[in-house]
């Protein structure tokens, strides 16, 4: 959307107009598009330059980069849409590596025929998002493909932040004896959006916990930064696939007690009526962390301090295993692996 | 969540467990077979087994649906999605499950055939109904709990008038497997595997009660007990059964008695009978061709029965001969005993059944259980 001026002439149908292949030709069409949608609901310093990139300083340090495709469906949800989760599930992917995020850019493939009012729903949501969390778009792009090769909209992200000095947090760091703790219950995204979901809809109050984490994890960097051994925020595959990938790239096994996992009441009855594991579920707003013991306690009363992570708890610890087991002791009594998600447990969730 | 944490009750689990590890005589080995996969699954999920002294032990049983399916008729459900007109229309746990030539329904759809993962019989009859271009076809599978949907489909189906739904039928008979089991050479005369008493199905007894496992405890000696899916109701029927054992007593016993009772859901009965017949026999994995074990629509019902309406040339397409399904489906063999287990055979890339389904006895032990094989091996070194 760079390199775009506000063109003459009557604007978009905001109400009862549609994306046409006009929209990605390059022409007029475009640019009025871009202008009154995009740029009225990203406007900052580097959009409104209207070059064909952002240009800006960048704080002394090492920078984080990551990049994010969105493809959800429904593209409305409880609790945000596709716009507000791109966001987020962006600034998340930084902030994990303990860095202050700076900047945010998005691309969007539409498909012909979809409503601008929802474009504008979307576009503005992302806005919103953007600015609550302080992290500017500062540059995109706008494509469109014919009906049926796409659906609605699909929405490709970069981020770029700056890691404090000193700071390595990594997947490759959990140690025997350190301790693994989550920032609130797990599984609400996922049984949110398969609450809405055409072929099985249900009703529930329950919200998606899309949410932007890098203020809680600038407070737990404070709290913690040398006995902080890494973050991560367990999207697909839930907190089940993050513990065995934590366990894989450190060469450790995960010992956890499911008795001490937060899970809401309506997850679980959902999770148990739909035949899922909340365990498997996938987050939009939540964290695990792994620390040093000694450093345990004081980093969960400072995750507690902050409204994203009042329901933090400590799960278990890593362990000595070379089978790289992730183990659980049930509450039941027993004990058992919680392996790899396998197979699909639910398609374009993020 | 009420009603469902009463019964995984760590506490109580906890007192049973003291119970069945008192009663259980040192001297004696307990050995129960649970029938069902919803049995098996919460065995391995919740670790009950931890619970158990070591001298009461579980034997898995055939009583996964998807498991027991042989390879042919998923090979048969192939060629019909691929029929030009056809919607297939499937329970979602069917979709990797292996057919010959390495293809699965999953592969199929992703090749360009018109398959659907339903989670109600009726919403294969409304795809039916609101797409009347497309042949809609059911893959109707399962014990006597599934039959009953199955029927109402039909019956839904007839009463909208619609031309263009049918269901391929491979439903089985519990009571037929059980026989089967007892029958089979390693059980009767070989000796290689011994079974001293049944964990009996939950689901499929609220149907069709707890009367036909009658004649299993009285002319085979074998104890019963119908046991509800919850790892307490399990623990409670195992405590069950040994106190059968102990006092000499080969009975049909009823722990869920919330949901079944000794004649089983008759209504239920009526439309299944009216609507199938007995097969004269049917081929299962791992038990192999068993006389009288599953059903057909009746002639009635013939413009609802894909086999009669599509040109499907059967496949006698057998299992990869490595693959020990058939030995675990009948209890012989463990999981870990299977040379492809977890080398070949993962969830990733099963190679038979029973790795696919999460009522599988391969699935189960791989999902949840096999840090304990982990554990034998450094106890052996």
């Amino acid at each position: 959307m760079s390199g775009v001026m506000r063109p003459v002439g009557r604007k978009l149908d905001l109400k009862n107009g549609r994306v046409d292949l006009t929209h990605g030709s390059g022409g007029r069409a475009m640019a009025q598009l871009i202008a009154d949608i995009f740029h009225v609901a990203f406007d900052n310093e580097w959009l409104r330059r209207a070059d064909d990139q952002a240009v800006f300083d960048v704080p002394p340090g090492r920078l984080a980069m990551t990049t994010d495709g969105y493809v959800i469906s429904p593209l409305f949800f409880p609790g945000g849409d596709i716009g507000s989760l791109a966001v987020h599930g962006t600034i998340n992917d930084i902030a994990m590596s303990g860095a202050r995020p700076l900047k945010l850019t998005a691309s969007f493939i539409l498909e012909e025929g979809f409503a601008l009012a929802d474009l504008k729903r979307i576009a503005d949501s992302m806005g919103d998002a953007a600015r609550g969390a302080g992290v500017p778009i500062v540059a995109g792009d706008t494509k469109v493909v014919e009906r049926g090769k796409a659906d609605g909209v699909f929405i490709s992200t970069a981020g770029i932040g700056v890691v404090p000095e000193g700071l390595t947090l990594s997947a490759n760091r959990a140690q025997p004896g350190d301790v693994v703790i989550v920032s609130g219950s797990m599984g609400d995204h996922g049984v949110a959006i398969m609450s809405c979901r055409e072929n099985l809809q249900f009703d529930t109050d329950l919200l998606s916990d899309s949410a932007a984490l890098h203020e809680l994890t600038a407070r737990m960097v404070a709290t913690a930064a040398p006995s902080l051994r890494l973050m991560r925020d367990p999207t697909r595959g839930g907190l089940a696939a993050t513990l065995n990938e934590i366990a894989h790239q450190s060469d450790v096994g995960v010992r956890i007690a499911e008795g001490a996992i937060p899970v809401k009441p309506s997850v679980a009855a959902a999770c148990e009526l739909l035949g899922l594991d909340p365990l498997y579920v996938a987050n939009e707003g939540k964290l695990v962390a792994i620390v040093a013991p000694e450093a345990a306690q004081a980093l969960l009363a400072a995750m507690r301090a902050h409204p994203l992570g009042a329901e933090a708890a400590i799960i278990g610890e890593i362990v000595a295993d070379q089978n790289r087991f992730v183990q659980m002791t049930t509450s039941f009594g027993g004990g058992r692996i919680v392996d790899w998600l396998s197979g699909e447990q639910l398609p374009r969730i993020c | 969540m009420k009603y469902v944490d009463e019964y995984r009750d760590g506490e109580l689990a906890r007192a049973i467990a003291a119970t069945i590890a008192a009663e259980a005589r040192p001297e004696r080995i307990y050995r129960f077979m649970e029938f069902c996969g919803g049995h098996t699954h919460a065995i391995s999920r919740y670790g009950v087994e931890d619970l158990l002294p070591p001298n009461v032990r579980m034997i898995h049983g055939p009583g996964c649906p998807v498991c027991v399916l042989p390879v042919g008729r998923i090979d048969e459900a192939i060629a019909l999605a691929r029929l030009p007109d056809v919607t297939l229309c499937t329970y979602g746990d069917l979709m990797r499950v292996p057919a010959s030539g390495g293809i699965s329904l999953t592969k199929a759809k992703a090749g360009g055939a018109d398959i659907r993962m339903v989670y109600s019989t009726l919403d294969a009859v409304r795809i039916a109904e609101s797409e009347p271009d497309r042949k809609v076809v059911f893959f109707a599978i399962g014990f006597e709990t599934t039959t009953p949907p199955t029927a109402m489909a039909v019956l839904a189906a007839q009463k909208k008038g619609l031309s263009n739904f049918s269901i391929f039928c491979n439903h089985v008979l519990t009571p037929a497997a059980i026989l089967a089991i007892f029958e089979s050479p390693e059980v009767k005369t070989l000796g290689a595997v011994e079974i001293d008493g049944f964990v009996g199905p939950a689901h499929v007894s609220t149907v069709i009660g707890t009367r036909p496992y009658e004649p299993f405890a009285r002319n085979y000696h074998k104890p019963v007990v119908i046991s509800g899916f919850e790892p307490l109701d399990v623990m409670q029927s195992i405590l069950m059964l040994v106190r059968q054992m102990n006092e000499d007593r080969s009975e049909v016993e009823n722990q869920y008695i919330r949901a079944v009772t000794r004649d089983g859901n008759l209504r239920a009965q009526a439309i299944v009978a009216d609507m199938f017949e007995l097969r004269e026999s049917f081929e299962w994995r791992g038990l192999g061709q068993v006389a009288n074990s599953a059903l057909r629509l009746r002639d009635a019902y013939a413009a609802f029965d894909a086999e009669r309406i599509f040109p499907i040339a059967r496949s006698n397409a057998q299992d990869n001969p490595a693959c020990e399904c058939g030995a675990i489906l009948r209890g012989v063999k463990k999981p870990a005993e299977c040379k492809l287990f977890g080398t070949a055979c993962t969830p990733e890339t099963p190679m038979g059944s029973c790795m696919v389904s999460s009522e599988g006895a391969c699935a189960a032990h791989w999902t949840y259980g096999r840090f304990r094989d982990a554990a034998k091996m450094r106890a052996a070194e």
